[in-house]
């Protein structure tokens, strides 16, 4: 048997297909495992007397958000101008050019906004998360936790995922205005228009629906940076370049995820 | 401690039926069968790679076993749900291998860890909890140091430390001389017995030095390419005419076996063909 799929390479590439089907079926279930538990803790954990630490939540929060908020400024503000630049040039042909500030407001509030705050923070925060747990796992730190009777998804998930559900939100709307003010500032440039009517547009375009829709979908993203930042942190074997391995793996995870989740999302939403 | 003799009176404390536990297809431990008694320090020996970690991580329950069962103070944790596991654990303390203090926590707060999630202790208390166990490892002036300022023996007995905070009634100890240089190996041997003698601790040791296990013993076990060859007192290993304890004993290398499939295998990668 062995040596029959060995010789075949057809059948040797099926048993191949098939070994990773399972294994990224396994992986999957594996991620909602640590969502159940870490939601389970968040929720419970007080009651059980087993709260979720509270100093370390705000560490964490310090470190996804706070930290984050000067590149993510200047990051989302860099973008509005792009965009401005680009609206302005397209809609130009059409003689529109003004329209400009609701093509902004909709696409940084929607889209642009969240993908950004997403991404940098899968690779500033997902990364060091992966990075954390990695060390801790070949350190026996995480086998240690266990050994003291301590949860290691409630002491090193649950604060990463609840930080992270609080920070990326705000991030996202920091993002939005630094995304507006960026077109704001461009189309003054390049228009002549004024800051203040310009924001009185973007204002008048804007639904409360479209912000939603953004903070909605940096929720999502935060979910699925911490877990799988945390799981590729905890399936670290092989020491450093285990560790090095897996806070690869884990960026190049998030973000496509990431980038699929949002288009998934988008296509729901604009139908 | 007279050891083997008056066991019939003594509690069992760790009580391991036919443990059968495999990584994968290969069988790393197979019908494993030990009684640990209330208070006795019990040292399972072997070379290396013969299984002795792995055993000391099924008796924790961080894996679950293929086949048999452990009970720990008389509760079978390979039936234990999660949740009654982790109760379990607050009367049980571990020393790994490798310290495996927390790095990102001082000393202190590495030892006051277990204390501050599971006690309603105030923070004055807790201070005085931990100063007393570092007190008794010899670590007191330690305590705001970090664990990678720390040399490999104070390592060991901060994790020491940390694993008896609790005043658990067990204790498991892997390798504690492993990498540290003979005077302060011999320190935690002293150490170990105090424990045992002071606080009444079960006490479990992991180790390969011979010096180690005879002095600290009350028996010991020999583990072989995942078997238990035999368990006695120190006497009785020492007595024994089974030819590979009596080459563990006298440091003497296995005569290898070699089979020559298998050493074409390994030089090859592949599986020998079939000769037919
Ligand atoms: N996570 C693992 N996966 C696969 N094999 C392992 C793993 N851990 C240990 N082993 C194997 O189990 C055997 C026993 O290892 P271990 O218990 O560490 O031995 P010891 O502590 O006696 O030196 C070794 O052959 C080792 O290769
Ligand atoms: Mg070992």
């Amino acid at each position: 048997m062995a040596a029959d799929t060995q010789a075949n390479p057809i059948a040797r590439w099926v048993e191949r297909l098939g070994r990773g089907t399972v294994r990224a079926v396994e992986e999957l279930g594996y991620h909602a495992a640590l969502l159940a538990e870490s939601l389970y803790w968040i929720a419970w954990g007080a009651r059980r007397r087993q709260s979720v630490r509270f100093a370390d939540t705000v560490l964490e929060m310090m470190e996804v958000g706070i930290r984050a908020l000067p590149i993510v400024a200047v990051l989302s503000l860099a973008i509005g101008v792009m965009l401005a630049i680009q609206g302005i040039h397209t809609l130009k042909t059409f003689g529109a050019e003004s329209q400009v500030v609701v093509g902004i407001a909709l696409s940084v509030t929607r889209e642009f906004a969240p993908l950004i705050v997403a991404i940098l923070v899968a690779g500033r925060s997902g990364s060091a998360l992966a990075a954390r747990i990695g060390t801790m796992q070949i350190g026996q730190e995480i086998d240690a936790l266990r050994v003291i009777g301590v949860s290691p998804v409630r002491f090193l998930v649950a604060p990463a995922l609840l930080a992270m559900l609080i920070m990326m939100p705000a991030l996202t709307f920091c993002a939005d205005v630094m995304g507006i003010m960026g077109g704001a500032l461009y189309s003054a440039a390049d228009l002549g228009l004024d800051i203040g009517t310009y924001l009185d547009r973007t204002r008048d375009a804007l639904d409360v629906e479209d912000v939603m829709q953004g903070l909605v979908k940096s929720l999502v993203f935060a979910v699925l940076i911490t877990l799988i930042g945390t799981a590729n942190g905890f399936a670290v074997s092989g020491g450093a370049q285990g560790v090095g391995r897996a806070t690869t793996r884990s960026v190049v995870l998030s973000i496509t995820a990431i980038v699929i989740a949002d288009m998934i999302f988008t296509w729901f939403l604009s139908r | 401690m007279s050891a083997a003799a008056d066991n019939a009176e003594r509690t069992p404390v760790i009580e391991v039926e036919d443990l059968h536990v495999r990584y994968g297809s290969r069988d790393i431990l197979r019908d494993v069968n030990l009684t640990v008694y209330q208070g006795e320090i019990l040292v399972i020996m072997g070379g290396s790679g013969s299984g002795k970690s792995t055993f000391l991580r099924y008796l924790l329950g961080l894996h679950r076993p293929v086949g048999g069962s452990i009970k720990l103070l008389g509760r079978d944790i390979t039936r234990l749900k999660s949740q009654e596991l982790y109760e379990l654990r607050r009367k049980i303390g571990m020393s790994f291998q490798g310290g495996a203090l927390f790095n990102s926590m001082s000393v202190g707060e590495n030892v006051r860890l277990p204390l501050r999630e599971h006690t309603r202790l105030d923070e004055n208390t807790m201070r005085i909890m931990s100063r007393l166990k570092l007190e008794v490892v010899d670590l007191a002036h330690a305590e705001d140091l970090m664990p990678a300022q720390l040399s490999g023996g104070m390592v060991k007995r901060a994790a020491l430390a940390r694993a008896i905070v609790m005043d658990p009634r067990l204790l498991f100890f892997d390798e504690p001389s492993a990498g540290l240089d003979p005077v302060v190996s011999a320190e935690l041997d002293e150490l170990i017995l105090r424990l045992r003698d002071t606080m009444h601790m079960t006490i479990v040791v992991v180790t390969h030095e011979l010096d180690s296990a005879f002095k600290i013993a009350d028996r010991i076990t020999f583990l072989d390419r995942g078997r238990i060859l035999m368990t006695g007192s120190v006497a009785e290993v020492r007595a024994s005419d089974d030819p590979r304890i009596q080459n563990l004993l006298n440091r003497r290398p296995e005569a290898r076996v070699r089979d020559p499939d298998e050493y074409l295998r390994r030089l090859t990668g592949r599986e020998p063909r079939p000769s037919a």
